[in-house]
């Protein structure tokens, strides 16, 4: 189901993963590291900037080699797989589709290459799903704008070069009045707060931001005023299946590693794969991590062929992410005693898995998406 | 400057070895095939010749179409071209593959022929002495620094307990050693590129039989079991002892 191309990216992403990515994941996920050199590295390959066109020093490749690649990603490094999707996904994303030429130019080479890495901000304390209540605020002036607020769950913030900032530009006209700038890290009044103690994804960087007076030149607007929402949400179905992959890779990490604990560890004088509660376990595991895969696979080709995929997508994130936090708890369950230590991987994946059935639109919202696709507004 | 380097093909290093039934020849049903690690600081040291001083790169590989891969691999790196010596039989001899390596590079006009020091599998480290001798010309194995000036060669070659330094005059053969360099992966540009290239295919002047004759293959007997040791603390220690001096011979 997949072009040769595809394949040669998959197992390019693998063999990096395997070689360079998993050595010291489980030591980076111990002591909260961040992997920079690792991402200045799948910059310099090509994988930071992966659906963006040569021209602009991406890629050019289509969205399944970049699901395939995150994928291979998040099955040895979960938090290195989310900093590449946020780079990718909603950074290069709307610079690319909403973005001036001055400002592709500007922006695209260095976060395509790992020169650079980007951040988004659009969720706040109090608005995350519902983008339209949002309160940071935006006021014009002499040559440019200045910047007011809080934003929440911010990836790669303390390492993040440029920012995706959505604020309201005119509190009147509500949902149109918000638009999208970029902030770049030396822009004063930046102010990040210590990063967040997560449950997982521990390698992976979130911060609270607060904008203090910000001042943002005029040039750095990104799209046109008032247009803050789709530069937003204008990759929405592509954010979706994106985590979606990351979910996979994790689950097909559970699921192997379930594998080849059940050929190993023998109790009452068999394998315990040989017990029928661990072999029922491992083909429900399989199963749902191979229709998740092919659920991902065909909301991303409606994606590429510029069909209208709300569904697909919604259903790829929701089954996908659930199932994969379901696997990762058999896995530990498989594992036993050790399963709920950190000498053995699948403890990291359980803490990691958890957050992809919250973020890029939680299961609940996921299923509003859905129940309103079925149901018609 | 014209570089050669020449690539084998061999299983991953993470497969798991099992041998044919016959007894004489490996199992190939599950291998993953890769450029053999030590040629890969060859490709590398090319590469960066290329950056630093200019250079054409290229990338020869002996045996059937399989081989192709490490081709495609070594153009997505950066090679400008690749030759492909075509045989339908395994060349598992060294002498063999030296003798079709050194035929389809005599009249190439290469300044530096790399290979890597042994291929990781066979370990017979022996293709590279013997291209330099078929053509004779210098040689220098077992590089961990290689500097080129003016058409001669410094190379600095791991020996036992110690570094040695030689020099010689280029078209020369040099063969890599793990600590040459880091060795970097394809980038996704270089990939959809490689696809594009062209391999030339080289046909054989001549055929020659193997002197070589593997025999038989068998794996290391298994490690025997342990045995605990009894008693209290001391008359464990004093049993260890004991077997150290008189079964291990250690003291």
């Amino acid at each position: 189901m997949y072009t040769d191309d595809q394949l040669s990216i998959r197992d390019l992403a693998r063999n990096f993963a395997r070689s360079e990515v998993e050595p010291e994941a489980s030591m980076r996920d111990r002591e909260s590291l961040f992997a920079s050199a690792l991402i200045h590295k799948l910059g310099e390959m090509g994988f930071m900037g992966m659906m963006v066109p040569e021209s602009y020093g991406g890629s050019g490749q289509d969205l399944i080699s970049y699901l395939l690649a995150l994928e291979e990603i998040a099955y040895c490094d979960a938090s290195l797989a989310v900093a590449m999707s946020v780079n990718n996904s909603v950074v290069c994303g709307p610079i690319l589709s909403f973005g001036s030429e001055e400002q592709k130019k500007k922006y695209l080479p260095d976060l395509c290459s790992g020169r650079a890495l980007g951040s988004f901000m659009l969720s706040e304390p109090n608005a995350g799903s519902d983008a339209a209540s949002l309160q940071s605020k935006a006021t014009r002036i002499d040559g440019g704008w200045i910047l007011n607020g809080s934003k929440a769950w911010i990836t790669n913030g303390a390492y993040a070069k440029y920012f995706i900032v959505m604020a309201v530009t005119n509190p009147s006209l509500g949902k149109k009045g918000i638009s999208a700038f970029v902030v770049e890290s030396g822009h004063k009044g930046l102010i990040l707060a210590p990063a967040e103690k997560k449950m997982g994804l521990k390698s992976s960087n979130t911060v609270m931001v607060t904008l203090q007076d910000v001042f943002v030149p005029e040039e750095n607007l990104l799209g046109p005023e008032g247009a803050g929402l789709q530069v937003a949400l204008g990759g929405l179905d592509e954010g979706r299946v994106g985590i979606a992959a990351q979910a996979l890779g994790i689950a097909q990490r559970a699921v192997d590693e379930s594998i080849k604990y059940s050929k190993e560890r023998t109790t009452f004088g068999k394998r315990i794969g040989d017990h029928q509660s661990i072999s029922t376990y491992l083909a429900e595991m399989e199963s749902k991590v191979q229709a998740s895969r092919l659920l991902i696979y065909r909301a991303a080709s409606k994606i590429m062929n510029h069909q209208k995929a709300t569904l697909e997508s919604a259903t790829a994130k929701l089954f996908t992410t659930e199932n994969a936090v379901w696997i990762c708890d058999k896995a530990v369950q498989i594992h036993g005693g050790y399963g709920y230590t950190s000498d053995y991987v699948v403890e990291r994946l359980y803490r990691d898995v958890r957050v992809t059935t919250i973020y890029e639109g939680t299961s609940e919202i996921q299923r509003i998406v859905i129940a309103r696709e079925l149901l018609g507004k | 400057m014209k570089i050669l380097v020449a690539l084998k093909q061999v299983p991953d290093t993470e497969t798991k070895i099992k041998i044919h039934p016959e007894g004489t020849a490996l199992d190939l049903s599950d291998v993953k095939w890769v450029t053999s690690p030590y040629d890969e600081y060859a490709l590398e040291e090319a590469m960066r010749l290329k950056e630093s001083q200019g250079a054409t790169v290229s990338a020869l590989a002996v045996g059937d179409d399989r081989v192709k891969d490490v081709l495609r691999n070594a153009l997505a790196l950066g090679a400008d071209e690749a030759l492909h010596v075509s045989t339908s039989e395994k060349c598992e001899d060294p002498f063999v593959v030296a003798t079709y390596v050194a035929n389809a590079v005599r009249d190439r006009g290469f300044d530096l022929l790399l290979f890597g020091n042994k291929g990781s599998g066979g370990d017979h480290a022996a293709v590279g002495p013997m291209v330099a001798e078929l053509l004779g010309i210098a040689q220098a194995n077992v590089v961990v620094k290689l500097t080129l000036d003016q058409g001669r060669f410094f190379a600095e070659r791991q020996v036992e307990s110690g570094l040695e330094v030689v020099e010689g005059k280029l078209p020369a053969v040099i063969t890599t050693q793990k600590g040459l360099n880091d060795p970097r992966y394809p980038n996704l540009k270089g990939i959809m590129a490689a696809k594009k290239k062209e391999i030339i295919s080289i046909p054989l002047t001549e055929s020659i039989s193997p002197a070589l004759q593997t025999m038989k293959l068998a794996f290391p007997p298994p490690r025997a079991e342990g045995r605990q040791l009894a008693g209290t603390p001391q008359e464990q220690a004093q049993a260890l002892l004991a077997a150290l001096q008189n079964e291990a011979k250690i003291f």
